[in-house]
């Protein structure tokens, strides 16, 4: 579509740098405002924005909805993963001074991977929620 | 100047109230869950401000300085975790609003109670 | 400075919140709750809350945004008018108000140090934060560290939502019956699809 070639340029000249964006906020947020839910939302408007300028096919064809669903779970199992390792190692539950040789280390792993989870669950629940809206058909009145 | 200090609270209350109406006096459904965001988001305002400390700083440490003032960074910690609830409550909410335009044809709250009281 | 900008930020918000709830076109409605959101953003920065102010931006002013919007796509834009004045919304609104001013009255005076709401626990978590957990940002701290279990719920909220979405729209059935006026009404038909997936589940 002719109408459209300025949407899609600049499309997919802004979608990697958002999808870089959204890591950036992610493993900067020890150290500024960010965190793992905030890159998460990011990172999945940059495939939001796919879907509408590139129509809602092309974007599933890029991310299928059961990537995105599993995506969802995953993350929480890595957040309960860590607490389930550092119970494993001899701590309680989601005590991260166990997790490396001495306690400040294993806090900034636990921080690490926990935001992680957490950034892998919010973007795949935000991608699965946006095609469970936009694939739905309309009813005939 | 006690009274200058409540105007910030008291405009929050009145962007709460003005939620509030919104979510029971009108009747379409998408427009009394937005009256809802609009409400939580008052709230939240309403929260933070009261972690706020006058001359200080965002709670991000800085290096190698000694005596700085942070804002209180509770109050950041638990209202994250609301933003996040509520924008699960509205997506949820709109689902259901999905469902009952399909089952009654009509998302206005008094034309669904006629169809249900017909039946 | 920033008292100007305080204010007008507040009135911008109070003038917002007026218009979404006077507005009948839903479209219009949605845009301004993603205005509303971004002006709360800029007024969480001046309240020192950044990473507040961030998620605020994000979810609030994105993805509420695009949710409201799809819904509208569904189910229409237009709101009726209201039938008749409502009086008993308005007298439970302002009473309530008025009650809510009243409890501020005895309120702390806004922004002083020694507020009880800085005593006890935050003044123990902003000096120990970085010898304890090595990480600058004290809300990240906290929230992955020393409130941990409360983000583990948080992300099983955020989770539950999705299946509930899910179980409420993707239910990825291809040949059921629909719930119609016809058949409320007694007439049976058998639907071949339903409005539902036009893809996979």
């Amino acid at each position: 579509m002719d109408d459209r070639v300025i949407l899609r340029v600049g499309a997919k000249i802004l979608i990697p740098f958002i999808l870089l964006f959204a890591l950036y906020v992610q493993f900067h947020g020890d150290f500024g405002p960010g965190g793992g839910f905030q890159a998460g939302v990011i990172f999945a408007a940059g495939f939001i924005l796919y879907a509408l300028v590139f129509g809602l096919g092309a974007a599933k064809a890029v991310l299928p909805p059961i990537v995105a669903h599993t995506c969802a779970a995953i993350g929480v199992m890595v957040y309960a993963g860590t607490g389930v390792v550092t119970l494993l190692l001899g701590g309680n539950f989601l005590d991260y001074n166990v997790l490396a040789h001495n306690a400040e280390h294993g806090q900034e792993w636990g921080i690490f991977s926990v935001e992680t989870g957490v950034l892998i669950t919010v973007f795949g629940v935000m991608v699965a929620i946006f095609y469970a809206f936009a694939g739905r058909r309309r009813s005939e009145p | 100047m006690k009274i200058l200090g409540l105007y910030n609270y008291w405009i929050v209350i009145g962007l709460m109230m003005i939620g509030f109406y919104t979510m029971i006096s009108r009747g379409n459904l998408v427009k009394k869950l937005v009256g809802l965001s609009v409400f939580q988001t008052s709230v939240m305002i309403l929260y933070i401000s009261m972690g706020k400390i006058l001359g200080g700083t965002a709670p991000i440490l800085i290096e190698g300085r000694e005596n700085v003032v942070y804002t209180n960074p509770i109050p950041s910690v638990l209202i994250l975790t609301a933003i996040v609830v509520g924008v699960a409550t509205l997506a949820v909410g709109l689902a259901l609003v999905v469902r009952i335009k399909e089952a009654y044809g009509t998302i206005e709250e008094d034309e669904i109670h006629e169809q249900d009281d017909v039946m | 400075m920033s008292v100007v900008v305080d204010v007008a930020l507040l009135a911008f918000l109070a003038v917002t919140a007026f218009a979404v709830m006077k507005q009948r076109n839903l479209f219009a409605v949605a845009m301004l709750s993603g205005i509303y959101s971004l002006l709360c953003a800029a007024l969480y920065t001046m309240l020192d809350a950044v990473d507040v102010a961030f998620t605020e931006a994000a979810v609030g002013a994105g993805i509420s945004t695009v949710l409201v919007l799809g819904t509208l796509a569904l189910v229409g834009h237009e709101e009726k008018k209201p039938a008749r004045p409502k009086v008993l919304p308005l007298f439970v609104v302002l009473v309530t108000g008025a009650v809510m001013v009243y409890g501020t009255l005895d309120m702390p005076p806004f922004g002083r140090a020694d507020n009880p709401a800085h005593q006890h626990v935050a003044p123990r978590y902003i000096e120990k934060s970085g010898e304890e957990t090595g990480v600058p940002n004290i809300v990240t701290s906290v929230l992955a560290s020393y409130r941990g279990y409360d983000t583990m719920g948080e992300t099983n909220v955020i989770f539950t939502a999705l299946v509930g979405v899910l179980l409420l729209i993707a239910t990825g059935e291809r040949r059921r019956r629909l719930w119609s006026a016809d058949e409320r009404n007694g007439v049976v038909t058998e639907e071949s699809s339903e409005p539902g997936e036009d893809g996979d589940g």
